[in-house]
């Protein structure tokens, strides 16, 4: 954005509004790493802290919403700071809906308990998890930094996470009918990847927006989509 | 970026302010200059007016706006020592035709200034006056006239039943429109503005700006103003300027959203100076 506003308190408003953005981002970030490693500590009291902490979150995006609304009707902001107002509101949207995911995940840490606990199955979360942690995390820093490569990377590089979902998939598919005591389990956990999926949806949200706040413009191109849980089954696609 | 490959377009995902078909031109602009005695205040501007439409000139203080209005209808002419080169086409006549009536130009390009200069007369004369100067009338046509050109400048409710009252006992928002209004009375087909509202309160400026998109329906309008939110609100088409440039014209919708040149963005963000 370079220069300054002869309106010094403009340019107060809007990098109130970023680091707002920035401290939903850190706590959302937080959450997901945090509700992953309680379903697979089976720590319950770590898996409330993340539902509690999900109300920080929102409010982070109340009081994002209502900074926004204000800088508006306050300022009249046109081109670059209309975009820029309208990104932030836009990724406080999508990280509010990133720590739901977390939340939810959170709370199904209480219904895992079972002896039934196939290792297999919690690396393939856990690497989907870095995967979708590592997208959040650099979509996050794009939007602070202006970064368009940076965001298109992360808007590109969703495929990886939508492989795993569905091979998880397959593989829960597979345990359910071996023995269906483990449907309870496994329905849990096939809930958890598809969150986590969706997270990694999110990210490539904040990449649009990014995208949008920097270009003026909508991306066009169809993302690479590599997300087959709609059509999973246990027999693998030949 | 362009390792990115990510096609960029008005019609992605999110919603784009509709933006009106691209109208005939009916005022062209081809490499025009303009001089104040040595300075020189306009270079090289090309630009068209489309018929129908509003085309508002946003620019800091100096920039020249006023001076290109004031070229659409030759008034520059009534001060020595400042001309104009280039072209400048209403329709199929040169304006800068120096054999060109004056006066027959300025029926067909109306302006309305920045402080309501309505004539020490009734609000009745104020209109008819105008129309005197082109036609003959009868009195009940006149009268005719008057009703017409009192209710296209939005004032007939207010005004009809006090026809003879002076025109400068009228309000300031007021006097604007009975000012539109006299400029509406000789038919003229482009009608120019500059700063028309920067002396009026918000609810006549609102109204002067409802009247502008009304007029726009039969006239072709050109506005000069500093206050970008009305250029952003009245216009279709909006032109920066900047030291005697034009720096960039394009629909409003995307000037005042994602415009291409970095001084019009510093400009209407407030960038400036």
């Amino acid at each position: 954005m370079g220069s300054e506003h002869t309106a010094k308190a403009f340019d107060t408003d809007l990098q109130e509004l970023t680091r707002l953005v920035a401290e939903m981002g850190g706590i959302a970030e937080r959450m997901i790493v945090d509700s992953v490693d309680a379903l697979i500590r089976r720590d319950v009291a770590l898996g409330q802290r993340v539902v509690a902490i999900d109300v920080e979150l929102d409010a982070l995006q109340k009081k994002i919403e209502e900074r926004a609304v204000l800088t508006i009707a306050r300022r009249q902001p046109m081109a670059v700071d209309l975009r820029e107002i309208v990104g932030a509101m836009r990724v406080a949207t999508d990280l509010e809906r990133i720590g739901d995911l977390a939340k939810n995940m959170g709370k199904r840490v209480a219904a895992l308990e079972t002896d039934f606990h196939p290792l297999k199955l919690f690396r393939g979360l856990e690497h989907m998890t870095d995967l979708v942690q590592q997208q959040v995390k650099s979509v996050l820093d794009a939007y602070a930094a202006h970064d368009l490569p940076a965001a298109m990377a992360v808007w590109k590089g969703d495929e990886e996470v939508d492989a795993i979902c569905t091979s998880l998939f397959r593989e829960l598919l597979t345990y359910m009918m071996e023995d269906p005591r483990n449907i309870s389990f496994c329905i849990h956990l096939m809930f958890c990847a598809k969150n986590i999926e969706r997270i990694g949806d999110h990210a490539t949200n904040i990449a649009e927006t990014v995208f949008y706040m920097i270009e003026g413009q909508a991306i066009t191109d169809k993302r690479p989509k590599g997300d087959m849980t709609t059509f999973a089954t246990t027999v693998p696609n030949t | 970026m362009s390792d990115l490959s990510v096609s960029m377009s008005a019609a992605g995902g999110l919603p784009q302010a509709p933006v009106l078909p691209e109208a005939p031109p009916k005022v062209t602009v081809r490499n025009l200059n303009f001089y104040y005695g040595e300075h020189h205040a306009l270079k090289n501007i090309n630009l068209t007016l489309g018929a129908n439409r509003v085309t508002a000139f946003i620019g800091p203080s100096g920039c020249g706006k006023s001076t290109l209005l004031r070229i659409f209808n030759r008034m520059y002419d009534l001060y020595p020592g400042q001309r104009a080169t280039g072209q400048l086409m209403l329709d199929q006549t040169n304006i800068l035709d120096g054999k060109l009536d004056l006066n027959l130009l300025r029926a067909r390009v109306g302006m309305v200034f920045q402080k309501p200069t309505p004539f020490p007369m009734t609000i009745y004369e104020n209109i008819a006056f105008g129309i005197r100067l082109y036609e003959k009338i009868s009195k009940s046509e006149m009268d005719d006239r008057v009703e017409k050109a009192l209710r296209g400048g939005a004032l007939w409710n207010e005004v009809k039943d006090k026809l003879n009252a002076s025109g400068l006992s009228l309000s300031g928002g007021q006097q604007q429109r009975l000012c539109i209004a006299r400029t509406v009375a000789v038919r003229p087909e482009v009608i120019l503005f500059d700063e028309p509202c920067s002396a009026l309160d918000p609810i006549s400026t609102a109204k002067v700006e409802e009247l502008i998109q009304e007029l726009s329906e039969n006239y072709t309008i050109a506005i000069v103003t500093h206050n970008m939110q009305q250029a952003a609100r009245v216009s279709d088409k909006t032109a920066f300027m900047y030291l005697g440039e034009l720096i960039e014209f394009d629909d409003t919708s995307k000037i005042f959203t994602s415009p291409t040149d970095r001084r019009t963005q510093d400009y209407i963000t407030g960038r400036f100076g």
